[in-house]
């Protein structure tokens, strides 16, 4: 028996002594790996650029992220696999004509001014790659709005290298839809059944990760089969923006167009993975639902009255920060409080 | 089976349980040691103080401690032998306690008892062998047993509630003597009844005992009821079943308010280890120096259900199991959710001790912990529907004393919400230092 040098590399932490062993690393290595249909997607839809920028997306918010930890003396945590995913999500927000270091600015707003000054993980209130997105719209409006690509329909994936962007430039169907009406949106992208079609599985112009609902809410049910996310935030969103779109989106009333409203714009991107970031987003069901609601009426009343088609991006951004007072409103239910005490 | 399985509702984790282990090993009893330290504290309460002195000699189940005033249970010599010293022994829980240890006379035989015929024994005889045998509640703080079956006449206790649940992973100590002397856990419950004067007992075992469960209820048919209505009710696996609030509220559907306890809604709870031990006081006159105790983890070369001596030393357990294995990381007192890590084999088993596990590293996670990430798990994981995630970020700011506006004080230390977390924030060791700081 050698008990007496083994004691001294025992561990006595504190209970409990054994761990579910789902990290932070792989909850979000998780969340990358259903990014990917929708990647890979997208080549087929806007071309090889896609990958490009995603590529360079993620290595500067990763590049960022070790950067700013070191710059603020703080322990370098890039491998939990957060800044992957910021990247991941920063790029599906752009439109896939931008040049291919745009994001490397929105990446260092994401990861230090959004994430590390704020504190860093846990600590920021807004979300990060959405940060970044709205810097890039301010910085660079022409590009961000109007860098669109017509989907491809063969397997042409290299026919937008080298062209520039105004060759290209085409207009998401919200904004036909906002200026051209229905007719002007079934006379581009034919009738309104294939229309639809084409839309959820991701041919439409949009952002380079936001075009395919279908991906993303397989994405999505598999995050819910994880018990990695909840259904609240996602399905309140979808269903506050789609009612209300129906109810004021037409010419008269209860004449608007919910499904168009869910499946383009980046609704679902936004629903599924941005709004329900951890960090940003409240804990307790009812506030979920209540967040979610929040979200949905501010991205129809961006679309419908702003200039904004894609205005779910500033819903979430405009919601984040009640987050933390959702937070406080909404606590758990206690077993059994004791008579008297605080509530 | 098909019932349906009772459970309470709110928070829980299901842990793996790695009872295989352990689960099919019968009870063994391992040969007396040469020495054993008795603790002078092994319950809640006040310390004994020493009756012998050094070089005494006590035969095995002689008083050699006890308490004269206020709350506390006897302790006894579980070996028969000579005084070596009244001196310290380390704790599992505090760095060194008060203790006296013994050496083995290796010629002494075996105490022996008979039976007691205890259905013509009056209430208070049953009492005071429960007392003079210093029972205590094995299953958790040791709350003195004669003390908490004479409740006060306010609190109307209607019914006596059995925990055989063994909620913590690869704990086996209650499924083997549920399996192995279910008459005595039956008994143990008819003589409880008795004494509350009450006829309703529910005894709780989880469905993942389904052995224990038949052989519990066999028990209970083959034992003469006398009006008494004794059930087993098979439980839902999910930790913490067998925590006392818990078990109430899936047994019985009551809940205990915060600082509460059993009698505020009418029940007693005891562990089915505590029943047996009951039993053998009552109708045995024999009082409480032996333990079953699991010894289970991948660190041990020979996983047990050991019956031992109260006062062995693990590290004579560890030898007579043939050492421990490469890896072992630590060493814990009682179930890996709520034990204690202790650093050192000298720690002798007490009343109180369930298990003693031995595990690598591969078993236990010591990675660093991060920030929170507000994912709200440990919130969903809480079954007391508190917010340890507050906790912890309010004690990282210096903030602990206000943190008891999140149930601080309502919190049993079940450690769902650590085990859950996926920063790997040491919630509980938050909540520890709040309650310190709070409490000032
Ligand atoms: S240890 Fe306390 S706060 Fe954590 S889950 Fe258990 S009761 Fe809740
Ligand atoms: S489980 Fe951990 S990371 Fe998640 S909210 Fe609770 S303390 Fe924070």
């Amino acid at each position: 028996m050698n008990s007496e040098t083994r004691q001294a590399i025992w561990n006595v932490s504190v209970s409990p002594h054994i761990r579910r062993g789902v990290s932070v690393e792989r909850i979000m290595w998780t969340v990358s790996a259903s990014l990917m249909p929708p990647l890979i997607l997208s080549v087929f839809i806007f071309g090889i650029q896609t990958l490009l920028i995603t590529f360079v997306s993620v290595a500067s918010c990763v590049a960022a992220e070790a950067v700013s930890q070191k710059l603020l003396h703080r322990p370098v945590t890039i491998r939990d696999g957060s800044a992957v995913v910021t990247g991941l999500l920063l790029a599906y927000i752009v439109p896939p004509g931008v040049p291919f270091w745009m994001p490397i600015l929105g990446a260092v707003m994401s990861i230090y001014v959004a994430k590390h000054l704020l504190g860093g993980i846990g600590f920021n209130i807004f979300n990060p790659a959405l940060i970044g997105r709205a810097f890039l719209v301010a910085t660079f409006p022409v590009a961000m709005t109007s860098a669109w690509l017509i989907p491809i329909r063969d397997l042409s994936i290299f026919k937008y290298v080298g062209s520039g962007v105004d060759a290209v430039s085409t207009a998401t169907p919200l904004y036909v839809l906002k200026h051209y009406g229905m007719a002007g949106l079934t006379e581009r992208f034919g009738s309104t059944l294939k229309m639809y079609g084409d839309f959820f599985l991701g041919w439409q112009p949009g952002s380079i990760g936001e075009t395919s609902a279908l991906f993303l809410i397989l994405g999505g049910l598999y995050l819910l089969y994880k018990g990695y996310i909840t259904w609240h935030v996602p399905v309140s969103i979808i269903v506050t923006a789609g009612f209300l779109t129906w109810v004021f989106g037409g010419e008269r009333y209860f004449t608007g167009d919910p499904i168009l409203s869910v499946i383009s714009g980046g609704l679902i991107l936004g629903a599924i993975y941005m709004a329900t970031d951890y960090v940003t987003s409240p804990t307790q069901p009812s506030a979920k639902l209540i967040f979610g609601a929040g979200i949905g009426v501010l991205t129809v009343l961006i679309r419908l009255k702003g200039g904004y088609p894609e205005g779910i991006c500033y819903a979430i951004l405009l919601m984040n920060p009640l987050a933390p007072a959702l937070e406080t409103w909404f606590r758990p239910k206690r077993f059994a409080p004791p008579k008297g005490a605080m509530k | 089976m098909n019932r349906e399985l009772l459970t309470f509702p709110k928070g829980g984790i299901h842990p793996p349980e790695h009872k295989e282990i352990s689960e099919h090993l019968q009870i063994e009893r391992m040969p007396i040691p040469a020495e054993v330290d008795i603790l002078l504290q092994q319950h809640f309460g006040a310390p004994c103080s020493p009756l012998v002195k050094k070089k005494d000699i006590v035969n095995e189940g002689d008083v050699i401690g006890t308490v004269s005033a206020g709350l506390g249970a006897s302790v006894h010599a579980s070996v028969t032998g000579t005084v070596k010293n009244i001196g310290t022994s380390p704790h599992p829980t505090s760095v060194k306690a008060p203790s006296i240890t013994i050496l083995t006379d290796t010629q002494a035989q075996p105490r022996t008892y008979g039976p007691a015929d205890w259905k013509a024994m009056p209430r208070d005889e049953m009492l005071s062998r429960i007392k003079e045998a210093g029972i205590v509640g094995i299953g958790g703080a040791g709350f003195p047993t004669h003390v908490k079956l004479a409740p006060p006449p306010a609190a109307k206790v209607d019914t006596l509630l059995l925990n055989g649940a063994e909620c913590e992973p690869y704990l086996t100590t209650d499924h083997r003597l549920m399996l192995e002397s279910p008459g005595d856990v039956v008994g143990g419950a008819s003589i409880i009844l008795r004494i509350l004067g009450i006829n309703e007992c529910k005894i709780g075992i989880e469905a993942n005992k389904p052995a224990a469960i038949d052989a519990m209820e066999k028990a209970v048919k083959e034992a003469s009821s006398n009006g008494q209505r004794i059930s087993v009710v098979p439980l839902k696996v999910k930790y913490p079943q067998g925590s006392e609030k818990q078990l109430i509220q899936s047994l019985t559907g009551r809940k205990v308010p915060g600082f509460g306890l059993p009698f505020d809604v009418s029940v007693i709870v005891q562990n089915v280890g505590t029943a047996k031990a009951v039993y053998d006081a009552v109708c045995l006159a024999k009082p409480l120096y032996e333990k079953v105790v699991t010894i289970s983890g991948k660190g041990i070369s020979r996983p047990a259900n050991l019956l031992v001596r109260i006062g062995t030393r693990l590290k004579d357990i560890v030898e007579y199991l043939g050492g421990t294995k490469n890896g072992l990381a630590k060493v814990v007192m009682g179930g890996p959710m709520m034990g204690f890590a202790i650093p050192t084999l000298d720690v002798p088993v007490m009343k109180t001790t369930s298990g003693v596990l031995f595990l690598t590293e591969d078993e236990i996670d010591l990675s660093p912990h991060g920030h929170c990430i507000r994912c709200g798990w440990c919130l969903d994981a809480c079954p007391m529907g508190l917010s340890p995630n507050e906790i912890g970020v309010y004690v990282e700011a210096g903030r602990a004393e206000d943190t008891s506006q999140f149930g601080l004080f309502e919190c049993f230390e079940c450690g769902c919400c650590a085990f859950v977390c996926p920063a790997r924030r040491p919630l509980v060791q938050f909540i520890r230092l709040a309650k310190m700081k709070a409490k000032k």
